[in-house]
């Protein structure tokens, strides 16, 4: 079970919140500070990624992130509900992008995979899934 | 933290100063603010990005739609940032080599291509 879940409207506003939930989960979980900005941007980006993809297919489900404390490691998941089209099938139903979502859907990627080292990106008919790995070093000290 | 934006003029230069976060919900904000400004004429840009605390893919998006604007006129848009955190997205998506980006306002406004 993940440590902490959330569930969001697809609204741009909600993303902030996400960013900051992840970023506290993340420092808690021992993510090293110096990653925190990446984790905070990367999970932005993934959020705001299903966002796009929620409100151009209109899906009126939310956006699901999953931020799960493991040993020696930090995952978040942020799921999506929105129809992927797979590679070299039609998907019936799915908005026509504009080409600007399409560049900024990319670009959003682009960020994600130069920022994240362990990185999983998986897409279906009912929807996609992010999934992003960080190391995390335990507290120095130990309270006796 | 919301999104904050003032212009100033200097000579032919447009400066506008952001802050706070440019985001998915804050982004269309600021490109409404330089459409507004190429649609009056302004068509040399300094982005001062020193009092950004977070930026993250919209925002780049609409920082190019600004440069593609702004050439569509032969003007410029260049960018202010010293800050490592904002310059690192402009590194790992290549847009360093498509921004002119400098350390001063001052610095940007003398500049020419």
């Amino acid at each position: 079970m993940a440590t902490v879940e959330l569930r969001f409207s697809a609204l741009p506003e909600h993303v902030r919140t996400a960013r900051l939930v992840a970023a506290a989960v993340a420092r808690r979980a021992g993510v090293d500070e110096a990653v925190l900005d990446e984790v905070r941007l990367a999970v932005g980006e993934a959020c705001s990624r299903a966002v796009g993809l929620h409100q151009s297919s209109g899906v009126t489900a939310p956006v699901k992130v999953a931020l799960t404390e493991e040993e020696k490691q930090f995952s978040i998941e942020v799921g999506d509900e929105a129809p992927h089209a797979v590679a070299g099938g039609d998907t019936p139903g799915t908005a026509q992008d504009g080409e600007s979502e399409v560049e900024e859907d990319e670009m959003g990627l682009a960020v994600i995979s130069g920022l994240v080292d362990d990185v999983e990106v998986t897409t279906g008919p009912n929807g996609g899934l992010i999934r992003m790995t960080w190391p995390t070093t335990p507290p120095a000290t130990t309270l006796v | 933290m919301d999104l904050s934006l003032s212009t100033e003029t200097v000579g032919d230069r447009t400066v506008v100063r952001v802050g706070g976060e440019i985001d998915v919900y804050t982004a269309p904000k600021l490109r409404e603010q330089l459409v507004e400004l190429v649609n009056d004429g302004s068509f040399h840009l300094v982005v001062d990005m020193e009092g950004v605390d977070f930026l993250d893919s919209t925002g780049l998006g609409v920082l190019v739609g600004g440069l593609k604007r702004v050439r569509a006129h032969e003007g410029s848009l260049r960018l202010v940032c010293n800050q490592e955190r904002i310059l690192k997205i402009f590194r790992i998506t290549g847009l360093t080599k498509v921004f002119p980006i400098h350390t001063t306002v001052e610095e940007a406004v003398a500049a020419t291509d």
